[in-house]
C-alpha cells in the first residue's frame, strides 16, 4: 500500500495535525512501508470470526444514576490557556 | 545504616525497619533524594522531583508510624510514570503538549498509595505518551541504561525500571500498553508486572490505547511486586472496565512451590534473529523451573503470534487517534497562541506539541479508521485479536503459565533504531500479544550478557497474578540475577 502525498496530507486534515512538507515526505514513505508489513493479516482466514472490542468480557457497566460533586470551577479552570468570564476562551469559530 | 545502603534496601526490608523505628521514613527518603542528585546526571530517569512534598509526605509517615499506625507501603519513596495524574505535581506524558499540566486530581493508584502515607519523589521519564520502545521519544531528554549509559533502559517506563535498578526509589509505577512495563524490567535487570486487563484501575491514567493499558509495578525483587499489588489492585467504579473480583493477597502463595507445576514453552516465541546468548540464557532458566518441580511442556503452540505485530500496530494507534484527539490546546496543555481560526489553532498546537513518534501513531491510527479502510484494517485486526486470545485461552487448559524471553535481544545502544519505527515496533513482538489477549505476565531477571540484563517473561491466564508470582518467587529464591547492581560507569 503506497501512501501518496495527497492521502498523507488528507489523513493530517482528519485528525487536525499540521504537518511540515519534510513530515509529509517522511510520512509518506514511513507509513507506506508500515502498512505493507500488515499486509501479512491478509493470511489469516477471519471469515467467521467475531471482532474482539476489548480483552474482558464485561458488559454493560451501568451505575446509580446519584448527583455528586464535580471539581470546582477554578480547579479545572488553572490549567486553561485562555480563559474569559469562567468559560474556556477559543478562537472565532465563524467569520 | 549509611544511606547509600538505605536507598537499596526493598520494601519488604524497609518496612521491618521502619515499623522496628530502626530508620525513619524522613532518613529513607532523604537517602533516595541524595541518590538521585548523585546518579540524575548519568542515568535521566526523573522528570519532576518533588523533594519538598515528599519530606512532607516522609514527616506524616513517620508521625503515623509513632502513632502505630502502619501500612505496608507507609513511609517508602516511590518513583511514578509521568503518565499518573498526580494532584499539585506536574504530568507531563513526556510530552510539550502537557509541559506544564498540573493535574487537579490523583489518579486512582496514586490515591491508594496516599491513603497508606506512601512518599512519593517525583514523575519518571517515558516515551510521550507512553509510545516507543526505548525511551528516546521523549520530547525532554532519553534515560540511559544503568547497566550501560550508551544503552536505551528499554520503553515506555524506562525512567521507572531505570530509576529503580540505580536504587533512586525503593519502588515505581509503570504503564504497560504492549510490554512498556516488562520490557523496561528486562532491560534494567529488574521484576515488572503488568496485571490482567481490569485488575488495576486506570482513572487518571493517561489514555493511549484504553483497551490494552495497564499500571503495575517495578520493583527490586518478587516479593515486593505482591505487596505493591496489594496496595494497588481492585475495583474502581470510574473505570467502566474495572472488574468487581476480590483481590486476593498476593503474597499468599509465594511460598508454596512449583512442584507439578505445567509451564509451557511456546515455540513461536524463540523467534529467528534471537540472539543466541538470550535463548541460552532461557534454556538455563528453564532448566532451573524443571529442577525445581514443575513439568515443562516443549509441544505448546501458539500459531497466531506471528500475527499479533500487525495487528498491535493497527489496534493501538486507532485507539491513540481517538484518544489522543482530546489535545485542542483550549482546556489545558500547550496552545499556539499566533492563529487566525479555531481550526488552525488545533493543527498548529498538534503540530507543535505532539513530537515525531505521536503523529507517526496518530496518522496511521487515523489512517486505519478513515471511510474505506476501517474493515481493511481496524476491523480484521480486532478479529485476529479474537483468533490471539480463543489461542491462549486453549493454551491455559493445559498450562498454569507460559515461559518466554521478554524480548529477543538485550539492550540495544541509543539512536540505534530511533530513525527505523519498524525496527523499534520489532523490539516488542515478545510481550504486544499478552496486552492483545488482556493477560497477566511478569518479567523477571535471567541472566547477562556482556553486562547487560535478560529478562524471563512468565505469562498466565486471566486473573493468575498470583500463580506467576509463586513461580517467579521459586525462580528469584533459586538464583541471585536480581541481586546484582549496576556500577553506573561511563
Amino acid at each position: 500500500m503506497k501512501l501518496d502525498r495527497d492521502q498523507v496530507q488528507h489523513i493530517a486534515w482528519l485528525a487536525r495535525l499540521g504537518l511540515t512538507e519534510a513530515e509529509i515526505e517522511k510520512f509518506s514513505l514511513q507509513l507506506s512501508d508500515i502498512l505493507d508489513n500488515f499486509e501479512i493479516l491478509n493470511e489469516v482466514d477471519t471469515s467467521n470470526v467475531t471482532p474482539a472490542t476489548q480483552a474482558v468480557y464485561l458488559q454493560n457497566v451501568f451505575r446509580e444514576d446519584e448527583a455528586a460533586n464535580s471539581y470546582p470551577q477554578a480547579d479545572i479552570l488553572a490549567n486553561a490557556p485562555e480563559e474569559d468570564e469562567s468559560c474556556f476562551k477559543v478562537k472565532a469559530i465563524l467569520e | 545504616m549509611p544511606s547509600n545502603r538505605l536507598c537499596q534496601l526493598t520494601i519488604r526490608q524497609a518496612h521491618e525497619l521502619l515499623k522496628h523505628r530502626e530508620i525513619s521514613s524522613v532518613e529513607l527518603t532523604r537517602a533516595a533524594l541524595e541518590r538521585i542528585a548523585d546518579v540524575e546526571n548519568r542515568i535521566h530517569a526523573c522528570l519532576t522531583i518533588a523533594e519538598e512534598t515528599a519530606l512532607r509526605q516522609a514527616k506524616e509517615a513517620d508521625s503515623h508510624i509513632r502513632d502505630g499506625n502502619i501500612a505496608p507501603l507507609t513511609g517508602i519513596p516511590a518513583l511514578i510514570k509521568d503518565v499518573m495524574c498526580t494532584k499539585g505535581i506536574r504530568t507531563t506524558c513526556a510530552s510539550k503538549m502537557l509541559e506544564n499540566f498540573v493535574p487537579p486530581y490523583d489518579a486512582r493508584v496514586i490515591e491508594k498509595l496516599k491513603v497508606q502515607k506512601a512518599v512519593i519523589l517525583g514523575k519518571t521519564n517515558m516515551d510521550e505518551f507512553a509510545m516507543g520502545s526505548s525511551n528516546e521519544h521523549s520530547a525532554f531528554f532519553p534515560t540511559h541504561n544503568p547497566w550501560d549509559l550508551s544503552c536505551v533502559p528499554g520503553g515506555s517506563s524506562g525512567g521507572s525500571a531505570a530509576g529503580v535498578a540505580a536504587d533512586e526509589a525503593i519502588y515505581a509505577l509503570g504503564s504497560d500498553t504492549g510490554g512498556s512495563i516488562r520490557l523496561p524490567a528486562g532491560f534494567c535487570n529488574v521484576v515488572g508486572l503488568k496485571p490482567t486487563y481490569g485488575r488495576v484501575s486506570r482513572f487518571g491514567l493517561v489514555a493511549f490505547a484504553s483497551s490494552l493499558d495497564q499500571i503495575g509495578p517495578l520493583t527490586k525483587d518478587v516479593t515486593d511486586s505482591a505487596w505493591v499489588m496489594n496496595a494497588i489492585a481492585g475495583f474502581d467504579s470510574r473505570d467502566s472496565t474495572s472488574v468487581p473480583y476480590p483481590v486476593p493477597d498476593y503474597t499468599g502463595q509465594l511460598i508454596s512451590g512449583i512442584k507439578g507445576m505445567r509451564i509451557g514453552i511456546p515455540k513461536e516465541y524463540f523467534v529467528e534473529g534471537m540472539q543466541s546468548e538470550v535463548r541460552e540464557a532461557l534454556g538455563v532458566a528453564i532448566r532451573k523451573l524443571e529442577e525445581l518441580g514443575a513439568e515443562i511442556d516443549w509441544e505448546v503452540s501458539l500459531p497466531h503470534t506471528k500475527y499479533a505485530l500487525a495487528a498491535y500496530y493497527i489496534l493501538a494507534p486507532s485507539e491513540a487517534s481517538a484518544n489522543l484527539a482530546r489535545y485542542d490546546g483550549v482546556k489545558y496543555g500547550f496552545s499556539y497562541p499566533n492563529a487566525n481560526n479555531v481550526i488552525q489553532a488545533i493543527e498548529k498546537t498538534r503540530q507543535f506539541g505532539f513530537g515525531p513518534e505521536v503523529k507517526r501513531r496518530i496518522m496511521l491510527g487515523t489512517y486505519a479508521l478513515s471511510a474505506g479502510y476501517y474493515d481493511a484494517y481496524y476491523v480484521k485486526a480486532q478479529k485476529v485479536r479474537t483468533l490471539i486470545k480463543q489461542e491462549f485461552d486453549r493454551v491455559f487448559e493445559r498450562c498454569d503459565a507460559l515461559v518466554t524471553p521478554i524480548s529477543p535481544t538485550a539492550a540495544f545502544k541509543i539512536g540505534e533504531k530511533v530513525d527505523d519505527p519498524l525496527q523499534m515496533y520489532l523490539t516488542d513482538v515478545c510481550t504486544l500479544p499478552i496486552n492483545i489477549a488482556g493477560i497477566p505476565a511478569i518479567s523477571i531477571p535471567a541472566g547477562f550478557c556482556n553486562n547487560l540484563p535478560i529478562g524471563m517473561q512468565i505469562i498466565g491466564k486471566p486473573f493468575s497474578e498470583e500463580i506467576l508470582l509463586r513461580i517467579a518467587f521459586a525462580y528469584e529464591q533459586a538464583t541471585d540475577w536480581h541481586k546484582r547492581k549496576p556500577a553506573i560507569t561511563g
